[in-house]
């Protein structure tokens, strides 16, 4: 520190704090009460076609569907809706600190995500499933992966679960599942598994039409919720507007328009389901 | 804070085990891109020009591509297209390539760092060498190289860091590594939240501030003298 006189060390010091300040306060600004009054932000998937998904301006999916149904049953229509990216890992974090109002971002209902988050539904109950090359009739559910090569993404819960469930699994982790894609395609692979309305998502979207099926074999189940921040009031009047959108048709309409022609059916048992008790 | 015990109950061997991964990684990775660094430099400081060529053209486009691309690209092309097999294990396969790609990419800083440390020896000592009658090959190993590697222990040292830090990004290359089971605990004891980061964190600043202080002695103990 000879180089610099006491003063300049200073100076420097006060400078380095001031731009640290600033990009705090930069942070901060994308979620706070910047983006307008009477608007709600609802978190979702940008990449996840068939759920949520980015396609210039526009927003598709099931989960866009369902939140902008719910959003518009809560008293926002379709101009007061604000859509904000939230990928898996930020989840928690972006509503602790009310970045978004609500997630619709195939949020599945755990306990240990209960500890700091609240859910409203579920408005959707998926399973793990398998989503193989069209012509290939070699893999039929779970039990004849023997010897397959499988890919998922990295840390996801699909991932834990196939390596739980299946011995000495060949499973190539990547980061999202469009690079799964590509390796099934190319023949890297036999199989991608995660939940079933995320695979058929994948499979109707244009650029892989025809190219894939869904297996139908679901071996676990995921309750999607609707991610709000700790102890929020708004569980009670979304659980009433799921359960409407249900009854009236909407519901079943939203999701054979964002899986259509992968022949995918979600597991009726579970499915429509109902929603949970609020907490 | 017992929360923050479980975490250590559930997942702390699998994290050590983890970063064992990327101590590995960074190991062999190493080795392999400082030998390669070091022929890259003879060829950018050798008397024949295609050689220079070769040297140049290397560094400047593997500097300038993002290492997440080159791992990415292993195995997108060289595994999925090309279906290379570098071992007949799956999983030692991907760990195979992912060592492949990150010393292709860290050879470029490493070759770098090196011809910094050439340019640290004065013109004179190859003029002087090249006058008492030694080729190219005996004069670096005897008289430029010497001088130049202990010149460039900070600069190779910096690279070393950053190859440690960059194992990370072998997640993108279905390894298993401490950054992709940081997913995983996130993915399920997000309760936890920040303090999963953190934990991850401090093991990279234990093996990596060593390594700071362990460059900076030897680049003072070793320092040429002129």
């Amino acid at each position: 520190m000879a180089l610099f006189s006491k003063r300049k060390t200073m100076a420097l010091a006060g400078a380095a704090a001031a731009v640290a300040l600033s990009l705090t306060a930069c942070g901060g600004g994308g979620g706070g009460s910047g983006s307008g009054e009477g608007k709600i932000r609802i978190g979702i998937k940008f990449d996840q076609p068939g759920l949520g998904f980015q396609d210039g301006s526009n927003y598709t999916g099931f989960d866009v569907d369902v939140a902008k149904y719910v959003a518009n049953e809560l008293g926002y229509p379709a101009d007061k809706v604000e859509f904000v990216s939230s990928p898996s890992a930020n989840r928690e974090n972006m509503l602790a600190n009310k970045q978004v109002d609500m997630i619709f971002a195939t949020y599945s209902i755990t306990d240990a995500r209960k500890e700091r988050v609240s859910f409203a539904g579920p408005y959707f109950v998926a399973g793990q499933d398998l989503l193989v090359r069209k012509d290939d009739s070699s893999i039929t559910g779970k039990d004849s992966l023997s010897g397959k090569k499988l890919c998922s993404v990295t840390g996801s819960t699909s991932a834990e679960k196939v390596k739980k469930d299946v011995p000495g699994v060949q499973l190539v982790e990547q980061s999202g599942y469009a690079n799964c894609l590509g390796l099934l395609e190319k023949g890297g692979i036999d199989a991608v598994t995660t939940d079933d309305i995320i695979l058929a998502g994948l499979a109707a979207a244009k650029a892989n039409h025809g190219k894939f099926k869904v297996v139908g074999a679901p071996f676990s189940t995921e309750k999607y919720g609707v991610g709000l921040p700790k102890g929020s009031d708004k569980c009670e009047s979304i659980n009433k507007a799921i359960t409407k959108m249900i009854d009236s048709g909407e519901w079943k309409k939203a999701l054979e328009a964002n899986t259509q022609g992968t022949g995918y059916t979600p597991n009726a048992e579970t499915n429509p389901p109902k929603p949970d008790a609020c907490s | 804070m017992s929360g923050y015990l479980s975490l250590w109950e559930q997942y702390g061997g699998q994290m050590l085990a983890a970063f064992w991964g990327n101590i590995q990684l960074a190991f062999y990775a190493a080795v392999a891109s400082l030998i390669l660094g070091l022929i890259l430099a003879l060829m950018r400081i050798s008397p024949v020009p295609s050689f220079r060529w070769v040297g140049t053209a290397y560094v400047n486009i593997i500097r300038n591509t993002p290492l997440t691309i080159i791992i990415t690209f292993g195995v997108a092309v060289l595994y999925g297209v090309f279906t290379w097999q570098l071992s007949s294990d799956f999983n030692l396969n991907f760990f195979q390539i992912a060592i492949f790609g990150l010393a292709i990419y860290h050879a470029a800083f490493f070759c770098e760092a090196i011809r910094a440390g050439v340019n640290t020896v004065p013109q004179g000592q190859a003029e002087a060498a090249r006058a008492i009658g030694l080729g190219f090959f005996p004069a670096a190993q005897n008289i430029i190289l010497p001088q130049a590697l202990r010149g460039a222990i900070t600069p190779i040292g910096n690279t070393l860091i950053s190859l440690i830090k960059n194992t990370t990004v072998v997640a993108a290359g279905s390894v298993a590594e401490v950054s992709g089971l940081m997913k995983t605990m996130i993915e399920f004891r997000p309760d936890q939240g920040i303090l999963i980061f953190l934990t991850i964190a401090m093991f990279f600043v234990i093996v990596v501030v060593p390594v700071g202080l362990l460059t900076t002695y030897l680049s003072k103990k070793l320092a040429v003298a002129r």
